[in-house]
């Protein structure tokens, strides 16, 4: 029996972050507050060195904030340790990366299965999984295939299996499109919105306005502060034979 | 491709160092084999009996300059005897000496050997041509000598020595027989192809002019009667000379049994130092995968941050680094020891051929510790860079360039 769940997925409390280095420090983030409901299609965006990738790492659970609270499912998470912290990781959060990070020397297979083999609580059922999240990017034909067989917007395709094949609940692209080509990136925002018509939720980090309107709510940021919070008002849709500019 | 290059080298270390720990401890095993099979081949089951006290480990007091004249004749007949030295089979007494011999216009300086009928048994060697002494000519002055293999070569050359008369110190002397080549036995102060053998009081006599003996040598039945057959002999000896406190003691008791253990013991020795030393150049190949391992964690950071990022756990990642560091060193383990035995068979085969009593022998001792030593190894050195690899933050670990 699911109890509804009437707190958004992910809230913040004037997060911060700041970082020293040899004495030197660097204010990345300054008390961002903001909530994020499940389902949503939300961009953060601003220029090089806005804070944008720091808000996402923070928010990904990949770095801890040196100020402010995060509850991600309503719990604060600087009551977690790194286990936990990984767990979490493993199986309510997918991540794809503008570089792709797929694994060098190993199959297609392998690199999506990945997150399965550090399941806390595996269920022996990876083959099926791995295969369903193929399916659903149109690449389980290439599943022996190695990385760097394919091409850029495959390899994206890739990660994106790799960041569904966990079943997570929310999906972090960190500048996905950036090393794609205009059509193969058109094909990734088409798949980010499909996620999200089924109720994928998805958090997009980008610099390029004409990628940002692809999602529903956008987020500007501007030297580590929220300048503005904002749904989008003609959002763009990716159809195929657009050409992303 | 640069990745397959770094393992290679990583290991390459340990390779090495495992292969030169087998091949030491292969080439010491067989060497000491070599070493005794030279040595017992002239008779592990004789005692030597010497005049003047020497510590058993130590050089006989001859060969110190010492003279002791107390060991005769009469010594050698009472060891002889079974009622004295039960396991006694037989016995024969020397003295050593060198002279001057001559055939026609032939002259060779040459050592010689007075001895007893009894040589031939106790010193298990054969004849050639004719005979070796009587038990009479032994004590009856008689002038008769036998030529040791290469002194009849070099004082006849080609003809038949037997019934010529040669002069040693300008006496005449028959030749009677000739003994069979026997070759170098590498232990024992003479090489009898290079010796004449004269009877025992002829040389006492009438060359060396004394009464008392060089050296007696006893056969035993068994090698395992050596020790009784000692004890008997010094019994005898002493009381035949009226000692009463072994610390008087005017002889030395040997046998080639104990100096075969003494050698075993010093090689032991020599082996296990060298193992040592193979053990510190592990030691070194392990220091090399530590910062190869380390060079790897930095490579691989990305991937690392990636593993973390899709919910690899601390543990998870210092876990994967450590078992490939021992991995990589096992196999560089069990390169090493093939390439080590190979090696030593290598070895083996070109001593055979050249006619060394070379055995091929692994010491398995070296292969435990050799596997042991890597894989410790593998664990030692890799635990700092899986340390360091548990350690990096994901967020730091993804943003590397």
């Amino acid at each position: 029996m699911n109890e509804e769940e009437n707190f958004p997925l992910i809230k913040t409390q004037n997060l911060s972050k700041t970082y020293d280095n040899e004495g030197v420090k660097t204010r990345a983030l300054r008390s961002a507050s903001f909530s994020i409901e499940k389902g949503e299609f939300v961009t953060i965006m601003g220029p090089s060195g806005s804070g944008k990738s720091t808000l996402m790492h923070i928010l990904g659970l990949l770095d801890r904030s040196s100020a402010g609270k995060y509850f991600f499912e309503n719990q604060d998470v600087s009551t977690f340790d790194d286990d936990v912290l990984a767990g979490i990781r493993n199986e309510k959060i997918g991540f794809v990366f503008q570089a792709f990070n797929l694994l060098p020397r190993t199959s297609i297979y392998e690199n999506v299965e990945l997150p399965l083999l550090y399941d806390q609580n595996p269920d022996n059922n990876n083959s099926k999984k791995v295969m369903a999240a193929l399916h659903w990017v149109g690449m389980e034909y290439r599943k022996d295939y190695f990385s760097n067989q394919l091409s850029g917007g495959e390899k994206q395709k890739v990660a994106i299996a790799r960041a569904l094949v966990n079943s997570p609940n929310i999906i972090f692209a960190d500048e996905p499109t950036g090393n794609l080509d205009s059509v193969s990136g058109l094909q990734i925002m088409k798949i980010l919105q499909k996620l999200n018509n089924e109720g994928h939720t998805i958090i997009l980090v980008t610099h390029e306005t004409f990628t940002a309107e692809h999602a529903k709510r956008i987020l500007q940021m501007k030297d580590g502060q929220i300048v503005s919070d904002e749904p989008i008002k003609n959002r763009r849709i990716a159809h195929d034979g657009e050409l992303l500019k | 491709m640069a990745a397959k290059l770094r393992s290679s080298l990583t290991i390459l270390g340990v390779i090495i160092g495992v292969a030169a720990v087998v091949i030491i401890m292969a080439i010491g095993k067989s060497a000491q084999a070599l070493i005794l099979d030279q040595i017992s081949g002239i008779g592990s089951n004789l005692i030597a009996i010497l005049p003047g006290a020497s510590d058993e480990k130590g050089p006989p007091a001859a060969a110190l300059g010492i003279s002791v004249t107390t060991l005769k004749y009469s010594d050698l007949q009472a060891l002889r005897n079974k009622k004295y030295v039960p396991e006694s089979s037989n016995a024969a007494g020397y003295v050593l000496g060198t002279a001057a011999a001559t055939y026609n216009s032939t002259s060779i300086n040459t050592s010689f050997e007075g001895t007893t009928a009894s040589y031939m048994d106790v010193e298990n060697t054969q004849i050639a041509k004719g005979r070796f002494f009587t038990k009479g000519e032994e004590t009856d002055l008689s002038r008769v000598t036998v030529l040791g293999f290469n002194e009849a070569k070099d004082l006849f050359q080609n003809t038949s020595p037997l019934n010529k008369i040669i002069k040693i110190k300008n006496q005449n002397f028959t030749v009677i027989g000739i003994l069979a080549k026997r070759g170098s036995t590498g232990f024992g102060i003479t090489n009898q192809d290079d010796t004449i053998f004269v009877p025992l009081k002829t040389a006492q006599k009438l060359i060396l002019g004394i009464d008392h003996l060089g050296f007696i040598r006893l056969k035993v039945k068994d090698a395992s009667l050596i020790p009784q057959a000692e004890a008997n002999i010094k019994a005898t000896l002493r009381e035949r000379h009226h000692i009463t406190d072994p610390a008087n003691d005017d002889f030395s008791v040997r046998d080639i049994a104990s100096a075969l253990e003494t050698i075993t013991q010093v090689t032991d020795v020599l082996r296990y130092f060298l193992l040592t030393i193979g053990a510190i150049s592990l030691l070194v190949g392990g220091v090399g995968i530590m910062s190869i391992m380390l060079l790897a964690v930095k490579q691989r950071i990305r991937e690392i941050g990636l593993r973390k990022a899709v919910g690899a756990r601390n543990s998870d990642m210092q876990a994967q680094f450590l078992i490939e560091s021992i991995f990589v060193s096992f196999l560089g383990g069990i390169i090493g020891i093939i390439i080590g035995v190979a090696v030593s068979f290598l070895i083996a085969v070109v001593a055979q051929s050249l006619q060394y009593t070379w055995p091929f022998l692994i010491s398995w001792q070296s292969i435990v510790v050799a596997s042991l030593v890597s894989i410790t190894i593998g664990a030692i050195f890799g635990v700092y860079p899986a340390h360091i690899a548990a350690k990096i933050s994901p967020m730091e670990a993804l943003r590397y360039e």
